[in-house]
């Protein structure tokens, strides 16, 4: 039950990110990938909090298994972080590909380690 | 005029100025939710094994999000440059795009818990690996991304030299 319902939030956290991810494409064109860092760092935050919850609240661990590994799982890419990035690259613009690449990995693991803190101060 | 009985040209539009079928953007059609889904789940379950057969312990390195990180990002640049060089981004590859790229890459590969494996790393006191397994993610995720479209490129050019 918990495995069906782990993949069926990783399906629907998939669904959210193309929605989300297009939709911001959409309204703002940068060559920066904007939707994707706001899309890692916002999973990455979520999951932190989820992680705190379960480690400092006593809250069960099935919640980080269906919305931790299911839900923010599909949310968050990493794929396409990468992706992006290369093609910086190919597109001459190393200063920004370094900017995606470092920026991303600083903020999401910095609003990881705040989500993982906000729960243990709640 | 429904109520006298059924349109019997109801493919025609009431108003000759406005398109029949509008047209919706890509990402709020319900055929786009689906393809994605079904990769979504495909990419999560393959990912959720992965780390079942591999647990991250909280001190070692991540192997399981590691290697599935790294494998997501080959097999995306591979798919994206093979479907770019295969025809436009409709019909059949449009939909290949989505189920295995958007949805099984996306949802295969993982940032969340590739940032949560390096605060649990940094709180255990493993510094020196929490920043390695950072760096030598993204630099090996970029690397990885890069080869899957060299790989691609270059067997669809020996099909063409062939």
């Amino acid at each position: 039950m918990i495995v069906a319902l782990t993949l069926f939030a990783g399906a629907l956290g998939a669904v959210a990110r193309f929605t989300l991810d297009s939709a911001v494409k959409r309204r703002w064109q940068t060559a920066f990938p904007w939707a994707t860092v706001i899309i890692n760092v916002t999973g990455s935050l979520a999951l932190g909090l989820l992680a705190g919850a379960v480690l400092f609240g006593g809250q069960p661990a099935a919640w980080q298994t269906v919305l931790g590994t299911g839900f923010c799982g599909g949310y968050t890419t990493f794929s396409t972080a990468s992706f992006e990035t290369v093609r910086l690259v190919q597109q001459g613009r190393p200063g920004l590909a370094l900017a995606n690449a470092l920026g991303s990995l600083a903020l999401s693991v910095g609003a990881c380690a705040v989500g993982l803190a906000a729960a243990w101060a709640l | 005029m429904a109520r006298w009985g059924t349109d019997p040209h109801a493919e025609l539009p009431s108003d000759p100025d406005v398109a029949a079928r509008p047209s919706r953007p890509l990402h709020l059609r319900p055929s786009s939710w689906a393809w994605v889904f079904g990769g979504g789940v495909l990419g999560t379950a393959l990912r959720y094994y992965g780390e079942v057969l591999l647990p991250h312990d909280g001190a070692a390195w991540p192997w399981a999000t590691f290697s599935i990180n790294l494998l997501g990002a080959f097999v995306l640049g591979a798919l994206l440059e093979a479907l770019a060089r295969l025809g436009d981004d409709s019909g059949w590859r449009l939909r290949a795009r989505l189920f295995a790229g958007t949805g099984g890459c996306g949802a295969f590969t993982t940032y969340s818990t590739f940032a949560l494996e390096t605060v649990s790393l940094t709180r255990g006191g493993h510094v020196g690996t929490a920043v390695a397994y950072g760096l030598v993610s993204v630099v090996g995720g970029v690397v990885t991304a890069w080869l899957g479209i060299v790989v691609a490129s270059a067997v669809r050019r020996r099909r063409v030299a062939s």
